[in-house]
């Protein structure tokens, strides 16, 4: 299997290619239920072969977008192109739009084999040919022994699969995947993860998936919409949403994340100093456009990018004392909760490289946390 | 625990299943008796079920109380489903709420002021009353229950079965044929047995809407009972008990086994 190397073939980036016609084109979509409003005015472009994720907590509308492209909704106003047609008169039915369910939804008087080819009996392909395209998407799937059962009759994770192969039949334009392994334990979601990916490579087939489950997000998409009460926040590549995320709030909902609330001291060559605490020295980061001095900022810093040491290092530009006030420990990665003078928490993660009885850090001792100035982000909002 | 069965227990368990089953069950025990009087035993005879079959009256009265039966359960099935359907499923619109109300109305409305209505009905359009305006009025009594029973089985249907048929290509109502009614009709089947029944043993609202030549069975059994009770008579109600018996145990077969069988599979297909 050939890994993906950045270098080694181009990037993968229609987005930032002014050329690229999107495949999809939300033009200030609105949703409302009632008077609650689902989706507020979003405008997005989704690119042919990405694998975009909606990601948010309930709520915040994610499901409605994509119920929104299957044709199970209609926006409030606003346009939804596709492939440059606007899909608002079109019904689910004629739509070149396939959806994997949450539930599956597996026809379950339906064995397997008839499942998948539930829609190509309902589309143009001619009979004959469509025993052949079910075998094909049973391979691609891998459950060609398993043609003849009900969907009662096998696990989970296969059951995930046929849902997974019945919606990919049609050879769609767009598949929405709705939560798609949210009923799979982690190792299984894991390992589906993975093959999503492969299956989505394969058939070159543009995934809209819908999930809360960050982590899934990260590993699956190429590009990432972080959606809150039916906005989205950010949109961007996972690297960009973990390592820059414009706001408190998508550096709080991916990951794990310190965020030390200051008042800018002083802005200078591109650096930014923020006073925090009474008697601490200002913390030092990257200034971000239009900052001004005395603006209320986040300093946004991820527990891994924090250093923990017994002595106090020197060639960092932020060095902050404090007494460890917890560690917890996960095998492969120790995180430590440091307590601040003046009662403020930070947590330092380290990798666990050596072994257990080599490590010298332990409960109450004295600790420096240190970062560069560029390990953090300043955030306006 | 003590899972002795006490004599409380019995008692009131024999006293409950004699009110309701020792008059049928003395009906059937004489309906094999041979004697003419219907209050002295004097032996055991299937006599009167032979005779029973060369009554051209009563072969013919069953003729047409099956024909209506058949013909009103069917319809009513197929209204009842529809009536169903867009209740459970057409979400919040105006009057819904009446509308439910009114389809179960029937269920507690006294015969009488149904087979009233029914017939001033008929009346006032002009039609003669038959064998046809009792089909009429078996299904509309009879419809409410069909509905009762599949929109109860709809209530648990997995809303994205649908959609998938949908997205997958289906219209709507190759939505509803080659998804929704192959799951429900267990539900579909058992309120045609309920409906059956209830047609087959309907004696009020008949005697409002038959015409003369329209007798149904009931009808028959109720007018040869006012000059007498025969053994001929007892023979046929066993005959009718049989097949109600046969019918609600076989109603509520289908949908207890079935429909407790799908939703399982149903909820296994859904969860994990």
């Amino acid at each position: 299997m050939q890994m993906a190397q950045p270098g080694t073939r181009p990037v993968f980036a229609p987005w930032s290619d002014p050329a690229e016609k999107p495949l999809i084109q939300f033009r200030n979509v609105t949703k409302k239920f009632g008077d609650f409003v689902a989706i507020d005015n979003i405008t997005v472009d989704i690119f042919r072969r990405e694998f975009f994720a909606l990601l948010g907590p309930s709520g915040c509308g994610k499901t409605t977008l994509m119920r929104m492209l299957a044709g199970f909704e209609a926006p409030t106003s606003g346009t939804i192109l596709l492939d440059g047609v606007d899909i608002a008169p079109v019904p689910p039915n004629k739509r070149p739009v396939n959806m994997m369910f949450q539930s599956y939804a597996l026809f379950p008087h339906l064995s397997v084999w008839d499942n998948i080819a539930f829609g190509l009996r309902r589309s143009d392909m001619p009979k004959e040919q469509i025993p052949a395209r079910v075998e094909e998407m049973l391979r691609l799937v891998r459950l060609e022994k398993f043609a003849k059962r009900r969907p009662h009759q096998i696990s989970g994770g296969q059951r995930q699969r046929v849902a997974l192969a019945r919606s990919l039949a049609k050879a769609p334009k767009l598949l929405l995947l709705d939560e798609p392994l949210g009923a799979l334990d982690k190792k299984l979601r894991q390992d589906t993860q993975f093959e999503l990916m492969d299956i989505q490579e394969k058939t070159g087939t543009t995934f809209v998936i819908v999930t809360h489950d960050q982590e899934e997000a990260m590993t699956v998409a190429s590009r990432v919409a972080v959606m809150d009460h039916g906005k989205m926040i950010q949109i961007d590549t996972p690297d960009r949403i973990y390592e820059t995320p414009n706001s408190v709030y998508v550096a709080d909902f991916i990951g794990d994340v310190n965020i030390i609330e200051g008042t800018v001291a002083d802005v200078a060559g591109g650096k930014v100093s923020i006073s925090w605490a009474e008697g601490q020295p200002a913390l030092i980061g990257t200034a971000p456009e239009g900052i001004a001095k005395g603006a209320r900022v986040h300093y946004a810093i991820r527990p891994e990018k924090v250093a923990i040491a017994t002595q106090p290092p020197s060639d960092r530009a932020n060095v902050i004392e404090g007494t460890v006030h917890d560690i917890a420990y996960l095998g492969n990665i120790s995180t430590y909760k440091v307590e601040l003078p003046g009662g403020r928490m930070m947590k330092a993660q380290v990798a666990n490289d050596r072994r257990i009885a080599r490590r010298d850090i332990t409960w109450d001792d004295k600790v420096w946390l240190s970062f560069t100035d560029t390990a953090g982000i300043v955030l306006l909002k | 625990m003590n899972r002795r069965f006490s004599w409380f227990n019995a008692t009131s368990l024999t006293l409950g299943f004699a009110f309701l089953y020792l008059p049928m069950l003395i009906l059937v025990i004489y309906s094999f008796n041979a004697s003419k009087l219907v209050t002295v035993w004097a032996g055991f005879s299937t006599k009167w079920y032979g005779e029973l079959l060369q009554n051209e009256a009563f072969l013919g009265a069953a003729w047409i109380t099956l024909k209506v039966a058949v013909i009103s359960s069917t319809v009513a099935t197929v209204l009842g489903t529809m009536a169903a359907y867009v209740m459970v499923r057409a979400g919040r619109f105006a009057g819904r709420t009446l509308f439910s109300g009114m389809i179960y109305a029937p269920l507690v409305m006294p015969e009488v002021i149904t087979g009233l209505a029914m017939l001033l009905l008929f009346i006032s359009l002009g039609l003669d009353r038959g064998v046809f305006t009792i089909i009429l009025a078996h299904i509309t009594f009879t419809m409410c229950f069909v509905s009762v029973v599949v929109s109860s089985r709809l209530a648990t249907f997995d809303k994205s079965l649908e959609e998938a048929a949908l997205d997958l290509g289906c219209t709507p109502f190759d939505a509803f044929k080659s998804v929704t009614l192959p799951i429900i009709a267990p539900a579909v089947i058992s309120g045609w047995l309920l409906a059956f029944t209830l047609s087959l043993d309907d004696l009020v609202i008949s005697q409002f809407v038959a015409g003369p030549s329209s007798t149904t069975l009931p009808m028959k059994i109720f007018s040869a009972v006012r000059l007498g009770v025969s053994p001929e008579i007892n023979a046929l109600s066993t005959i009718l008990i049989s097949i109600v018996t046969v019918g609600v145990i076989s109603a509520s077969l289908i949908s207890k086994r079935n429909i407790a069988r799908q939703r399982a599979d149903e909820q296994k297909a859904l969860q994990l």
